[in-house]
């Protein structure tokens, strides 16, 4: 299908979680959507530095995936993480130090906005070097089948990240290991400026894990139900069978590829297009017709997270600053040298016993 | 001597001083110029086209050169950097853009196992005439994936040649001798000089590999530096030249090939040495012209060369943490003062 149209996937309703799950996928939703925009004020304000890629737009495909596994299920993504880290449960306040680069943020002010981490919620991290992160995923589904520990990995990339060597290799090793984990694939129609039809043969990406006879399917990422079907069959296939498998998400980023992009090579009616299928407009609409929420519930929620989303940025602006002294925290386990700047060299110390031979 | 004076060494002689462009302009200008010249040259990379760079230095090509020409490549970073090589054992002249040194990663393999070594392994047979342009270094608060300055990393390897332009005529220049070289270029931008403004040359005015520039003369330290660290220290020698201290700061433009002479010749008149480097101090840039210059200059040396280099870590975000992980004017001018034996402004 070519980039400008809406995903037309034939698609059976999808089946309910509980309505207390439904509420709070939607919180989620709303969290990361007021969280993105709070992000990309603060950006302008000049509290945020470096690349900041804001995940508007693609609300559904976070959260419905996230929603579907357990909380002990491995997560690795790119840098288009904030929302992973939030529908984990990370705390606001936290994620926005980190981009704020405070000593408060959940890395200490190290990663900022491209490599969150919530290790302790098995959040294992938002990588900067596309498709880098895909083996990373299939590593700790290895590790789970290891320990035999029952936990599914879910590695989520993007579709340009699809033309990267490591994924094909991946695949092959997911499948022929049978290692637990899902590939989640989030076509938003483009890498940076060049849409999928321009960077892709065979623009039916998910049909790449076919080749390695996985199983594989296209699902429409702006409906997180549907999102949340498909990803947690993808989970008990994995865990059950030991079935590795690959979803494509159709979805739609609202903003240019980061902050730095102007995004001038995206149609304008092509943006309306796919915001006329808001996922959050469409979830509430599920919510309401359903007699999930009513719409005082809804405003209410609203209200709540905006509340939330002022205090992570309050949060973040009356962190302290990393202390310097702290440059050469963290690059080893057990650091031989008190160099403030790092350093390869070992302080003098006792001679070491002779090894073998002479 | 003003800082922002052509260096000796530039080309332009008596011709009428041109108009300044940018670092960016200029680089594109190489480009545009070699292209016109030359049918076999293309450019190829990531969003090179119709986006026009990551970082806009193929604006306008794909309009006056067409698809054939300025090819837009998928995020495979170890195929088309191989396209690029085979394409030039073929006898093209593949201009592949990185879009930054930090993906280079993923194609390592293929400019240290292929490019560097078909002409050798192959008894020289073919060659391999490709540039991997790639800007680099950090500055912008991106991280430890983003913020490599690894051009150690390709100085290290024998057959490939290794430029990095400080000025916006050194980009034109060099990137035009790079183009016109048959064998592979790594070629080293500067992401933090991309807007920098300066004079550039002429269609034929090449900057020739293999010869430093003196940036500033100088009889009390010699400085080393390149790229963006240039800057730097033009920026401390000017702080210095305010206590009376005489930089001279020469920037080699090139590894591969090194101006030893020039770089000895200057070591010899000051008896002393600063290099400064954005890489890591561990096998760096630094350590390694230090022992070309302890080797040709031992004898003339009056104090221990210093090294200025980022520090010995990963790059964090935080933008305190980023500024004291990088190298700094003033870490330039302590070191300056210290291998002459001054505290700072008092006498030796
Ligand atoms: C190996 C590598 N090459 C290039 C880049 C620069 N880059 C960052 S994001 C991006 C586009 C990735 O597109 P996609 O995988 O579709 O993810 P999206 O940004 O759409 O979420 C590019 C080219 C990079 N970070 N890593
Ligand atoms: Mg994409």
């Amino acid at each position: 299908m070519s980039s400008g149209t809406a995903p037309r996937i034939a698609t059976s309703p999808s089946p309910r979680p509980e309505p207390d799950e439904m509420r709070a996928m939607f919180s989620s939703m709303w969290l990361i959507r007021r969280f993105e925009e709070r992000a990309a004020e603060e950006y302008m304000r000049g509290r945020i530095g470096g690349f900041l890629h804001l995940a508007i737009g693609e609300e559904a495909a976070v959260v419905g995936a996230i929603s579907a596994l357990r909380p002990t299920d491995p997560i690795t993504s790119t840098y288009r993480e904030h929302g992973h880290a939030l529908a984990r449960g990370s705390d606001p306040g936290r994620v926005m130090a980190e981009l704020f680069g405070r000593s408060t943020g959940i890395c200490g002010g190290r990663g900022g906005s491209m490599h969150l981490m919530d290790a302790e919620r098995h959040f294992y991290g938002g990588y900067g070097i596309v498709g880098g992160s895909v083996p990373l995923g299939v590593g700790l589904a290895f590790a789970s089948s290891y320990r035999g520990d029952g936990a599914v990995s879910l590695t989520m990339f993007g579709d340009g990240a699809a033309n990267q060597g490591v994924l094909a290799e991946s695949l092959n090793m997911a499948e022929l290991w049978r290692l637990p984990v899902i590939f989640l694939l989030l076509n938003n129609q483009y890498g940076m400026g060049t849409s999928v039809e321009r960077h892709s043969a065979d623009e039916d990406l998910y049909k790449r894990a076919e080749g390695y006879g996985m199983p594989a399917r296209k699902v429409d990422g702006m409906d997180v139900l549907a999102v949340r079907a498909a990803v947690a069959e993808a989970a008990r296939m994995a865990r059950e069978e030991g079935q590795p498998s690959m979803i494509e998400l159709l979805a739609y980023r609202y903003r240019g590829h980061s902050m730095s992009d102007p995004d001038t090579v995206r149609a304008a009616d092509e943006k309306e297009r796919w915001q006329a299928r808001d996922p959050i407009v469409m979830f509430e609409r599920v919510l309401l017709g359903e007699g999930v929420m009513t719409g005082e519930e809804i405003a209410a929620e609203r209200a709540r997270i905006e509340a939330v989303v002022e205090d992570a940025a309050a949060f973040a602006e009356q962190s302290p600053e990393v202390p310097v002294q702290e440059l050469a925290r963290d690059v080893y386990a057990n650091p031989w040298s008190d160099d403030p700047r790092g350093s390869a060299i070992m302080p003098p110390g006792p001679a070491a016993p002779a090894g073998g031979g002479a | 001597m003003s800082t922002t004076a052509p260096a000796k060494g530039q080309g332009g002689g008596s011709a009428p001083p041109r108009k300044a462009i940018s670092y960016r302009e200029a680089l594109t200008q190489a480009m545009r110029e070699e292209m016109e010249r030359d049918e076999r040259v293309f450019v190829m990379g990531e969003d090179v086209g119709r986006f026009e760079g990551a970082f806009k230095v193929t604006r306008g090509l794909l309009r006056e050169f067409g698809e054939r020409r300025v090819v837009d490549t998928p995020i495979s970073e170890a195929g088309f950097v191989g396209i690029g090589i085979g394409a030039a054992m073929s006898g093209l002249r593949p201009i592949v853009e990185l879009m930054t040194v930090n993906f280079s990663i993923v194609a390592m393999d293929q400019i240290v196992n292929n490019a560097s070594k078909v002409r050798y392994m192959f008894g020289g047979q073919v060659a391999c005439p490709v540039v991997l342009r790639m800007p680099g270094g950090a500055g912008h608060q991106l991280a430890a994936q983003h913020s490599h300055s690894l051009d150690a990393w390709y100085a290290h390897v024998p057959g490939l040649k290794v430029a990095a332009p400080a000025t916006p005529y050194d980009a034109k220049g060099l990137l035009k001798t790079a183009i016109r070289d048959d064998d592979p270029v790594v070629f080293l931008e500067s992401e933090g000089l991309y807007a920098k403004k300066g004079p550039v040359g002429g269609p034929d005015d090449l900057v020739p590999f293999g010869r430093a520039a003196v940036r500033r003369s100088g009889r009390d330290c010699t400085v080393i530096a390149h790229s963006r660290m240039v800057w730097v220290a033009l920026a401390a020698a000017d702080a210095l030249a305010r206590e009376g201290v005489e930089c001279e700061v020469i920037d080699p433009r090139t590894f591969r090939p090194l101006d030893l002479e020039t770089l000895a010749g200057s070591v010899r008149r000051t008896s002393r040495a600063v290099i400064v480097d954005e890489g890591w101090p561990e096998c760096g840039i630094a350590a390694n012209l230090a022992t070309h210059l302890y080797e040709a200059c031992f004898d003339w040396l009056d104090a221990p060369i210093a090294r200025v280099t980022s520090a010995d870590v990963p790059m964090p975000y935080a933008k305190n943490l980023e500024q004291a992980a990088l190298p700094a004017p003033a870490d330039v001018a302590a070191a300056v003062r210290r291998v002459i034996g001054r505290r700072p402004g008092g006498a030796a």
